[in-house]
């Protein structure tokens, strides 16, 4: 524990190098922009610059890539309250009340609500991170090739068995992602599989190319459809709004520690930041004595989605870093990126690389303090960006989605390809398929198959070895619960109504 | 092009059709992967499970699952749209010049294609004055060549006339 807080400030000691700050600002600044503009969101800025890092040390690429998460998590925020555009899902709820804040000429205190419960839920799962990150990498340490397979298939159930999504159509996104991943050399026996004879299959679908697509290409396609013309209210914020705004805020600090609380929930198990803040928004409302008003411009209503999407989006990297498995597509792309900077994720990272991992938890800390000055004295500028017609900013942003696909391998099939996955990604979004699962399941297809067919190679092919042991018993089963987790709910539900009507 | 049509008569492809044909698409997509699964193998080989043995069960998968998604889609009610034709045609209006920047871009360079495209965009869908939007349409691919070969010294594809210009 002890050791634990002299890496932390060890850590802080690094980020607050001149170089490293520099790059936090431009991180943020960057993520701000990216979370406000329509196609791009977090987890394609990354996967668009990640290749422009690879020159970098990790701990500086780390620290700007993450601050560009941290950005675009506050950018969402604006476009909900001052456009009643949600520039990311997760600040959906956030459009409930923060818009109808900014109509009745409220947009700064609704904006400082926003962006000060986003820094309170962040700053709530970082100290999570800190504190149980490592006990969780410790343990995990002991992980066999069963364990790790079981801890994967943990992740996975959780999302068909939670997410809000069909869950048949979850599996079939999935499951398609897995396959994908699968495509080209086979890192086991090195054969060659599922090309077809195509060469530029050899090595495989590359994620981010699929995240460039989906996400991007995708959302403007969306965009283009709805035909959205930004017409926004004015953003005002000066000083004196802040510091009222500040002073009223700690009356609601039940509906923030719940919300921290739901937000790190949901973000661990790899539910994401957009449930956790519907299902934040739905509690404040119901337990609120102001309740009835949610909807009209209740600063409650601004406090509980953001204080909870934000508290997820970052405890989704404690998975990421303990146990290798992200939390969210974001966190996907984040650990893609350590994989290719040669840094394998998970609880061996504590022990090889503790000036990374604690750098990076450093720059969380420093990072959202970072973001929330800046998002709070910049926001006419990020509000301007917005007012730029949508026909100049899409081609600008198919052309950087292009530049991204491309860097990433150097090779134009790549860009061709990233141009199928907008189409297939606009037609899944439309239908109600999932997007995130499919991503996840590229981005760790390989290692799962890996830990499974170690396992089964170790029990001579006796699926047995998934129940061999308590630790790998209790968490398939905890699986199993997560993936049925809808009809237990609903067979709880009926028992608990039963009584009543008996 | 006639946005003046009342949102009660337009047109479309049903969602229900829509829904279905992306079932059929995944259908598809697994036996596909079944099939080049069987190819590389998918029994038990010195090294454990063969190279096929994962994707074939995930091949498997995928046509149940599928096949639990269309008679859901086909449930669906008639009536409902997927999107009318107007919002499509918007949809096509940037998937076409998308789809032919993706094509040329390693034969003509990626700043020129992105000038053209960017020019082109704001002209057609902006309808901007030609001189805006040619301004604009250099003024942005020029930005990206300082950023990228000059200062992240990442290397982009160039084309005869970027070659010509001794970029």
């Amino acid at each position: 524990m002890l050791a634990d807080i002299a890496n932390l400030f060890h850590g802080f000691a690094v980020v607050l190098q001149p170089y490293n700050i520099l790059l936090m600002v431009i991180g943020i600044l960057l993520g701000v922009i990216v979370g406000v503009l329509p196609g791009l969101g977090g987890a394609n800025g990354i996967a668009i610059l990640l290749p422009l890092t690879f020159s970098m040390s990790p701990t500086g690429a780390i620290i700007m890539l993450s601050c560009i998460y941290w950005g675009a998590l506050f950018g969402g925020a604006i476009t909900s309250v001052l456009f009643n555009i949600p520039g990311e899902p997760w600040s959906v709820a956030t459009t409930f009340d923060g818009y109808p804040m900014a109509q009745q000429g409220r947009a700064g205190e609704a904006l400082t609500a926003a962006f000060t419960s986003s820094f309170v839920g962040a700053l709530f799962a970082v100290i999570v991170i800190t504190l149980v990150a490592p006990l969780v990498a410790d343990f995990a340490l002991e992980f066999g090739p069963a364990e790790k397979f079981a801890v994967y298939f943990l992740a996975f159930c959780s999302f068909i068995g939670m997410g809000k999504e069909p869950p048949f159509k979850t599996v079939a996104a999935m499951m398609m992602g897995f396959v994908l991943a699968a495509v080209g050399l086979d890192s086991v026996t090195g054969q060659l599989r599922l090309t077809f004879g195509f060469t530029e299959l050899l090595n495989g679908f590359d994620f981010l190319i699929a995240v460039i697509g989906l996400f991007g290409i995708g959302e403007i396609l969306l965009t283009m459809e709805e035909g959205l013309a930004f017409k926004g209210k004015a953003a005002g914020i000066n000083p004196k709004v802040v510091w009222q705004t500040w002073k009223e805020l700690p009356r609601y600090w039940m509906v923030s520690l719940r919300s921290c609380l739901i937000g790190c929930w949901m973000g661990i198990s790899p539910a994401g930041a957009t449930p956790a803040s519907f299902m934040s928004y739905g509690i404040a409302q119901r337990i609120s004595k102001r309740g009835h008003n949610f909807g009209n411009g209740e600063i409650e209503g601004v406090v509980a989605p953001e204080t909870a999407a934000h508290a997820a989006g970052t405890s989704a990297l404690l998975p990421m870093l303990a146990l290798g498995v992200p939390g969210s597509p974001t966190a996907a792309v984040l650990l893609g990126g350590l994989l290719i900077w040669g840094l394998q994720p998970g609880p061996l990272l504590f022990v090889e690389q503790p000036d990374f991992v604690w750098g990076l938890i450093a720059s969380m800390y420093l990072g959202n303090l970072v973001g929330l000055i800046l998002v709070l004295t910049c926001v006419p500028l990020f509000a301007a960006i917005l007012r730029i017609p949508f026909s100049i900013i899409a081609p600008i942003i198919l052309v950087i989605c292009a530049i991204g696909a491309y860097t990433v391998n150097n090779s134009s099939f790549d860009v061709i390809l990233m141009a199928v996955f907008g189409v297939v990604g606009y037609a899944m979004k439309k239908t109600g398929y999932p997007l995130a699962p499919l991503v996840l399941a590229i981005v760790l297809g390989d290692q799962a198959e890996e830990a499974f067919r170690q396992s089964l190679l170790s029990s001579g092919g006796n699926l047995g070895v998934f129940f061999s042991n308590g630790l790998v018993s209790t968490i398939m089963v905890l699986a199993l619960v997560a993936l049925f987790w809808g009809a237990i709910s609903e067979g709880i539900a009926k028992l608990r109504s039963q009584p009543k009507t008996a | 092009m006639s946005t003046s049509s009342p949102s009660g008569t337009e047109t479309g492809p049903a969602h229900r059709s829509v829904e279905a044909g992306v079932a059929v698409a995944c259908i598809i997509f697994g036996i596909i992967t079944v099939l080049g699964s069987l190819q590389v193998g998918i029994g038990w080989g010195p090294s454990g499970p063969l190279s096929g043995f994962f994707p074939f069960y995930l091949g498997i998968i995928i046509v149940l699952a599928s096949l639990v998604n269309l008679k859901a889609a086909l449930s669906l009610d008639r009536s409902k749209l997927f999107a009318s034709w107007d919002q499509l045609g918007q949809v096509l209006a940037v998937i076409v010049p998308t789809t032919i920047y993706t094509i040329v871009l390693p034969y003509t360079g990626i700043y020129i294609a992105s000038i053209v495209l960017i020019a082109g965009f704001m002209m057609w869908l902006g309808k901007y004055a030609w001189y805006k939007a040619i301004l604009l349409g250099i003024a942005v691919p020029v930005a990206f060549y300082i950023a990228f070969e000059k200062w992240f010294l990442v290397p982009l594809p160039k084309g005869p006339i970027e070659y010509w210009l001794g970029l």
